[in-house]
């Protein structure tokens, strides 16, 4: 059937508006006039949230204008994910990401944008919380078997649990399963070369656009199934 | 008239300490187990690990809190004065890089970097105190807080702003401190250091700080509490919301301390900013986080507290003209407001860096700024008409006796650092920084202590060290090590 035009148009408006209300309401409308849920995602609300990274990109939208534009996608997906397990599909999946802030330190801010925005842009994220200790992030890699894993840390005494998470990784065999990403205040593209990152976000939006051409570039290898 | 500036009136410092009277209630504060008997037997309500705290007990905390401390050089001199208007400046805090002199490129810091810094500050009368101010990173991790206080101690006789890592940390801190004092006790009676202590914003004392502020109340040593609201993120996006939450922030540190130790030192202190909403990062050189310094101190100074501030940093990467644009002008701002210790000069990249060039160009702004709060002072009965008597219209003022008498008191000199005149050398600020600071360095003879105290600081520090598995003591003189 023809997608009427208006309504995936104001999908996207939704997400540039970041109006979740909205965004819930017109996913209900267009299940209910016949639109199916993985056109209103890919042609409707996906194409907004690219809009809005476009606009943060050229510096006219700003951090809280991603957030609300991402909570407004979280809300059509709500709507639209029942509809797609009904008809048998799922939205695909970007990649899967384990973030965490590293042990001993427990700010939140940064890695939960990230995690919003991942989610936002398709990825599965599990967020580990704060002051993850090392075994923990390990024992969830051997679990969830992620594609990247991200680790944040705002303190310039708190980084260098990134470097031991990293270590702990490769010590079980598992670090060349995956990427790892690291980001917070005090940490540079120097610091990730240093401790062994395969990428640092300078910011939350970089650092989905890294996980996304990470996505892109990498011949994953799968865990061994035992 | 000392210059003065004030951002808040009175009716809004009242309004925000009213709402951060109402926050420490509702939503409350979330402690740590540890100070919840201290808070209950207090009367404080604690649910959950969150904490009520009554207008009342808070009020009391505030007042039995010193109006005022000093913290001592190392032959007994009291340098540092917490409180009235004093302004104070120490370079910034536990960065994990340096600027290569050489490269102009940021590396991970080692003991030497710690303490050429050290040493420059020493030898700057600008800084009042030394902090610790960068992290070793050719020491362990675990031996990391202490190891930079023993850096600082060796090189300097000045008073340190420091703070620990961990509770361990703290005391073997204060154990090293002791150790060049003499004993605790002589450390409390004059204390050479103050330590900074972190909320985690919003409203959340955790474990290690609830600790260190009650281990630091036991031992009489001066605490800085230092709230860091990141308004937009972390705080309210607005500068007055964010400056009620370090209100409610600092106050709710100030009962835990004060009723684990009444009446010790505690200093009304932060590193408040905004939440830069492009790029998700804390920007320390921003006016808006300047503003929030200011403001944050006038309320501590509202309810007679000493006060600390963290300012002269930049957001640049670079020694550049917008890292003397921002520092220089959140140098003279602090100033202004009287801050009692401003933290931060040296530092670049939002505190991710610091720099020996911008730490000697910074105390050419802390100069400019001391000279600024001095004021325009009359001198003498007549301001300017009884020159105009002895020169006349000739306009000879350079000959007159006045001139010679008055002119060092009215006009501050730079060092070489600034160029003014004179036959130019074709060099930038980075180069005449660097070459000050070689030969700031050159003129440097370290402090000794007294004999027993030095061997009895590094066989303490050795033994520690050891036990991390570390045989050397990086960035201390080999020669002197190996006597002991």
């Amino acid at each position: 059937m023809g997608i009427e035009r208006p309504t995936l148009a104001a999908m996207r408006q939704s997400i540039v508006d970041g109006a979740p209300e909205a965004a819930a309401a017109l996913a209900r409308e267009g299940l209910r006039i016949g639109i199916a849920a993985i056109d209103a995602i890919q042609q409707g609300y996906v194409p907004g949230m690219h809009a809005v990274g476009e606009e943060f990109a050229q510096r006219r939208l700003f951090l809280p204008d991603m957030m609300a534009a991402a909570e407004a996608m979280r809300a059509a997906m709500e709507v639209l994910e029942p509809a797609l397990l009904r008809m048998g599909a799922e939205r695909p999946v970007a990649g899967v990401v384990l973030l965490g802030t590293v042990q001993g330190d427990i700010h939140e801010i940064g890695k939960t944008l990230v995690g919003t925005l991942l989610t936002a842009h398709g990825f599965r994220v599990h967020d580990l919380g704060v002051d993850v200790p090392v075994e923990r992030f390990v024992a969830k890699v051997s679990e969830l078997n992620p594609d990247i894993v991200g680790l944040s840390a705002l303190l310039t005494t708190t980084m260098k649990q990134q470097r031991t998470v990293i270590e702990a990784l490769a010590r079980e065999g598992l670090r060349t399963k995956l990427r790892v990403l690291v980001g917070g205040a005090p940490a540079t593209r120097r610091w990730a070369e240093e401790i062994g990152a395969d990428g640092w976000g300078k910011d939350a939006v970089s650092a989905v656009t890294l996980a996304q051409s990470l996505m892109d570039s990498r011949p994953r290898v799968p865990f061994p199934k035992t | 008239m000392r210059p003065k500036l004030e951002l808040l009136d009175r009716p809004l410092i009242e309004r925000i300490l009213d709402e951060a009277f109402r926050l420490i209630m509702r939503p409350g504060v979330r402690v740590a187990p540890q100070v919840h008997g201290l808070l209950a037997d207090a009367g404080v309500g604690v649910e959950e690990g969150v904490a009520r705290i009554p207008e009342g007990l808070a009020r009391q905390a505030l007042a039995s809190a010193p109006r005022e401390f000093f913290l001592y050089a190392r032959e007994g001199r009291a340098v540092v004065r917490y409180g009235g208007d004093d302004v104070h400046y120490d370079p910034g805090s536990s960065c994990l890089n340096i600027l290569d002199s050489e490269t102009t490129q940021p590396r991970p810091a080692q003991a030497s970097d710690l303490a050429r810094l050290v040493q420059v500050a020493e030898m700057l009368p600008q800084f009042a105190a030394q902090a610790t101010a960068t992290v070793c990173n050719d020491v362990p991790e675990d031996i990391g807080d202490w190891y930079r206080l023993l850096v600082v101690l060796w090189y300097s006789a000045k008073p340190v702003v420091t703070g620990a890592f961990s509770g361990p940390g703290l005391k073997t801190m204060l154990d090293l401190l002791a150790e060049e004092s003499g004993s605790r006790e002589a450390l409390r009676y004059k204390p050479r250091a103050v330590f900074d202590v972190c909320p985690s914003p919003p409203l959340n004392w955790s474990e290690f700080a609830s600790a260190n502020l009650t281990e630091l109340a036991h031992a009489g040593i001066p605490a800085e509490i230092v709230s860091m609201p990141m308004a937009g993120a972390t705080a309210p996006v607005t500068l007055a919301g964010a400056v009620v939450q370090h209100a409610a922030e600092c106050i709710s540190g100030i009962v835990i301390h004060q009723l684990a130790g009444p009446g010790a030192p505690v200093v009304w202190g932060g590193a408040p900013s905004i939440f830069d909403m492009r790029t998700g990062t804390t920007p320390l050189g921003s006016i808006e986080s300047t503003m929030l310094n200011l403001a944050c101190s006038q309320i501590g100074k509202f309810l007679g507290l000493p006060t600390h501030g963290y300012l002269v940093n930049t957001d640049g990467r670079s020694v550049d003209a917008q890292a003397g644009m921002e520092s220089g002008l959140s140098a003279a701002l602090g100033a202004l407001a009287g801050i009692n210790m401003i933290s931060g000069a040296g530092m670049l990249d939002s505190v991710a860096c610091h720099s020996v060039e911008k730490l000697v160009i910074d105390a050419e702004a802390i100069a400019s700024a001391e000279r600024l709060v001095q004021g325009i002072e009359p001198r003498g009965e007549s301001l300017a008409t009884a020159m105009f008597v002895k020169t006349g219209l000739r306009g000879d003022f350079l000959k007159l006796q006045e001139t010679r008498l008055l002119f060092r008191s009215e006009q501050h000199f730079p060092s070489a650092v600034i160029e003014r005149g004179g036959p130019a050398t074709g060099s930038n600020a980075f180069a005449r920084a660097r070459q000050h600071a070689a030969e700031l360095q050159a003129g440097y003879a370290r402090p000794r202590l007294a004999g027993a105290r030095e061997e009895a600081i590094l066989t303490f520090a050795r033994g520690r060290a050891r036990q991390a598995g570390l045989d050397a003591l990086p960035g201390i003189d080999r020669a002197a090590v190996e006597r002991v």
